[in-house]
């Protein structure tokens, strides 16, 4: 049987660590709201994903503790993630060509 | 306790009775991808009909609160605090300092709620709901865009009651003792769940609120 | 063992229940053996499988003349529709992996169970309450939905059918599959026996594995396309009605972003059966292990990027045809290592020619012309010329009913020894096999010549040229039913009156056949340790098994 291992050794980054990427996801959700007013053209829209990106990154990191689960985890996250942008990216040869 | 367990594991006892909190885990993110590919073939709809309605959508946005959004995006990341919080208190046996977490991201789950429903509440009353008259005077672009935005934000909506469900129960189960420093790998579970909900909402959020 | 007194009785799961009845049907429908839920799932999926095939024999009965001879063509469309609908949702995509996955799987690995015992049956009643909502929307008065299996949009949101209840069920057995799709991941990491490394796991498992994947990460999709078309039904959102603005090609999209992958979860699990059948019929390891357990993972992924070639007679862009043309053709390639693995396999071994591996041999046959006939329609060109024609019908059933079709009777008589620890009588397992040869041939060759003549597919009525060929194909769907009847009717007699079965009839090398058969409750009474591969057939001299 593969390694059972129901220590409770938590890492984890405590209560200061928590509040810490909590404030850090507030100062970008205010910075995703105040560029929204500015017209980057373009750009608007590659910005703002990217503010949620990392945002993202955070959560799943330190909330769902992703960043001290095995390594398995991560590449399961890469698999779904991967075959999502895989799904955008062909659907957009599509609508882009027609 | 955890000896006891580690004991029955390497007897190779009963399979019904032995636990593997990382499986859990597993079983649990698993799902997770699930939900995100339910709601990444929403986003692909949205990014779809973005790139054929690309006008119409940036008018039809000034129809939403660009504040009401703002606060639902706040109420969602202090749950999401919260519920950590309410884990890494339990990891450590601190009962009360966990309860008391959760009670408070069940009252941030409930705000939500009522937020979206006051924000509904007002669209509705302008008649900008799917089969409105005054919906249907306007352009394709703009039926599709709040098409759009009824059905991600109320498929939202209903993943937030899920897991405002769901914490409950675990609530419940701090109090009553079946969740305790040792054993607590539904709550982790359930958190996973709400934090899903949260990153659900982290794109939601630029996609309709922010693209005036 | 604890209560090692229990396990030395030996008592076959039948005897042992895992709930408070000891016997009776609840002690079957509420119980988290995975061998029972295997078989719960065997006894409904085959109800249903027949009932699809009384369907496809009414269509094919219709068509005996031309003109009407039977129904109106109102009935004929909701003919075509429910024999869809209920051979793929309910018989094709559960088939092998919840029933023979479900059994076996758990045994191969070393282990005692499922990773989350209690989900697996949550996920068998949540198959039968999609079954249930499927059988309901028969019989309410606006009649069955007559939309096609694909439930293609605008059709779907205007028909007065019963279109909302009977796609809802096919979301409801949607979340039947992901369930057991997690279910089996989490156990093929979580609970290997001690020495089961990856690499030694028998090749069902792998391809079980790429399977799961498949059911986590595609179901989904399908799930909120068909919400979708519910809101639309109900609300009028838009997103697929074109005078709203909504485009249906889009539907036709999410659609196939998992229908496509779809076609490989029925079809992996089978292949997986097949890397299982011939090395202990040719008494001889697998050739190119690695490379079929890998071809299963890059089928599960490549099978991810080709689903637009459902569509392009649509009016999707010339770009994505040409590319959605390349990737369907480089789809075709791990299929192929497969097949020559498999062949190379039986290359100076000594073979042993039992029921189970003559309908590997009819599947080798069936599928190797569906997959290569899938090359005609893969290709642009050619795909304009015959796409919605029989071609697309024959090619299709090739694949799925001579592929995963074939493969659930060989599985069916590979593993029924061990599920049910009696025999069942070969010679007429092997008539069935020879029958169901030609009777597959007859009803289906003769859909690709008409395809390509220009017979389009779903029509009520034809052009008198036809008819000599749909009166062979009718001719051909009297042959199968006879068979099916055949088959069913001599393994459910076996199942009660075969002779008692030895544990390793066929000398297979796997778990499984080192267990008692029927296995009990907890398959070993202790938790073997792998030292050798999978397919190692030196074992088996000190092995206890039925010999020639």
């Amino acid at each position: 049987m593969s390694q059972h291992d129901n220590n409770h050794e938590h890492h984890g980054i405590g209560y200061g660590g928590l509040t810490l990427v909590w404030l850090g996801l507030l100062a970008l959700t205010s910075i995703t709201v105040s560029i929204a007013g500015i017209s980057l053209g373009e750009y608007t829209l590659f910005v703002a994903m990217g503010i949620a990106c990392v945002k993202s990154i955070l959560v799943v990191n330190y909330f769902m503790h992703i960043k001290f689960e095995e390594p398995i985890f991560k590449v399961f996250i890469g698999i779904s993630l991967f075959t999502l942008v895989v799904i955008f990216i062909l659907t957009y040869f599509d609508i882009s060509f027609r | 306790m955890s000896q006891s367990d580690q004991a029955i594991t390497a007897s190779g006892d009963h399979g019904h009775e032995h636990r593997d909190d990382i499986g859990s885990k597993m079983g649990m993110w698993l799902f997770l991808f699930t939900e995100l590919l339910l709601f990444g073939g929403m986003f692909l709809a949205y990014g779809y009909y973005r790139y054929l309605y690309s006008d119409e959508f940036h008018f039809a946005a000034t129809e939403l609160s660009t504040s009401i959004g703002t606060l639902n995006t706040v109420i969602l990341l202090t749950s999401s605090l919260t519920v950590a919080l309410a884990i890494a208190a339990i990891q450590k046996g601190k009962k009360n300092f966990a309860i008391f977490n959760l009670v408070v991201t069940i009252g941030f789950a409930l705000a939500f709620m009522v937020n979206k429903y006051f924000e509904w509440a007002a669209k509705m009353h302008h008649g900008i709901y799917p089969g409105a008259d005054e919906l249907l005077a306007k352009s394709n672009g703009e039926i599709i865009f709040f098409g759009l935005y009824y059905v991600m934000t109320g498929l939202h909506g209903l993943h937030v009651v899920i897991g405002l469900v769901l914490l409950a129960v675990m609530l419940v189960f701090v109090i009553q003792d079946k969740i305790t420093k040792d054993k607590y790998v539904a709550l982790e579970n359930s958190g996973l769940y709400w934090h899903l909900v949260d990153l659900i909402w982290i794109f939601l959020f630029p996609l309709f609120y922010l693209i005036q | 063992m604890a209560n090692g007194t229990v396990a030395l009785e030996e008592k076959s799961f039948y005897e042992e229940s895992t709930n408070r009845w000891n016997k009776g049907i609840l002690a079957w429908i509420f119980s988290t053996d995975h061998k029972r839920i295997g078989l719960l799932y065997l006894y409904g999926i085959s109800a249903f499988f027949l009932v699809g095939v009384l369907a496809g024999i009414l269509m094919r009965l219709e068509l005996i003349a031309p003109g009407k001879d039977l129904f109106e063509p109102q009935f004929y469309n909701q003919l075509f529709t429910l024999h869809g609908v209920i051979m793929i949702f309910l018989f094709i995509i559960p088939g092998l992996p919840a029933i023979f996955g479900n059994f076996f799987l758990p045994i191969q690995i070393g282990a005692k169970d499922v990773a989350f015992p209690r989900l697996n049956l949550l996920s068998w009643w949540i198959y039968v309450v999609g079954a249930i909502m499927a059988l309901i929307s028969i019989v309410l008065p606006d009649g069955p939905l007559d939309t096609g299996w694909t439930f293609y949009v605008p059709y779907s949101v205007r028909s007065g059918t019963n279109i909302s209840l009977a796609i809802m069920a096919a979301f409801v057995l949607g979340f039947s599959s992901i369930l057991t799709g997690l279910n089996f991941i989490t156990t093929i990491h979580r609970m290997r026996a001690p020495g089961m490394t990856w690499f030694r796991m028998p090749l069902f498992g792998w391809s079980m594995y790429a399977t799961a994947w498949i059911q986590i990460i595609a179901t989904p999709v399908v799930g909120i396309t068909i919400l979708l078309v519910v809101l639309e039904r109900y609300f009028g959102i838009g997103i697929f009605d074109p005078t709203l603005g909504g485009d249906p090609i889009l539907f036709q999209h999410l659609f196939w972003i998992y229908s496509h992958p779809a076609v490989y979860i029925m079809i992996l699990p089978a292949m997986g059966v097949v890397s299982e059948i011939i090395p202990t019929f040719a008494r001889r390891t697998i050739f190119g292990y690695k490379a079929i357990a890998m071809s299963s993972l890059a089928i599960a992924f490549v099978g991810y990027l080709v689903w637009a070639h459902h569509m392009f007679t649509t009016g999707i862009s010339d770009t994505s045809r040409i590319i959605f043309s390349l990737l369907t053709f480089i789809v075709a390639l791990p299929s192929g290592v497969k097949v020559f693995n498999w062949v190379a396999t039986m290359y100076k071994g000594s073979i042993d020619p039992k029921p189970p591996f003559i309908w590997v041999m009819n599947f080798i046959f069936l599928f190797s012309i569906g997959g290569l006939t899938g090359l005609v329609l893969g290709s642009l060109a050619t795909d304009i010329h015959v796409h919605d024609t029989y071609f697309v019908v024959a090619h299709f059933h090739y694949v799925m009913f001579g592929g995963v079709g074939t493969i659930f009777f060989a599985a069916l008589y590979y593993w029924f020894p061990k599920m049910f620890g009696r025999m069942y009588n070969i010679k007429t397992a092997n008539i069935a096999a020879a029958l169901y040869f030609v009777a597959f041939n007859m009803l289906y060759f003769p859909k690709f010549i008409m395809g390509y003549m220009g017979m389009p597919r779903r029509y009520y009525d034809y052009l008198p040229e036809f008819e000599a060929m749909q009166q062979i194909s009718t001719v051909g769907s009297w042959l199968m039913g006879i068979t099916m009847i055949l088959i069913f009717g001599s393994l459910i007699y076996s199942m009660k009156k075969g002779k008692k079965a030895h544990k390793n009839p066929w000398g297979g090398v796997t778990l499984e056949w080192h267990i008692e058969s029927p296995p009990t409750l907890e398959n070993f009474h202790e938790i073997p340790t792998v030292k050798t591969e999978p397919y190692d057939f030196s074992q088996l001299k000190e092995m206890d098994y039925e010999s020639k």
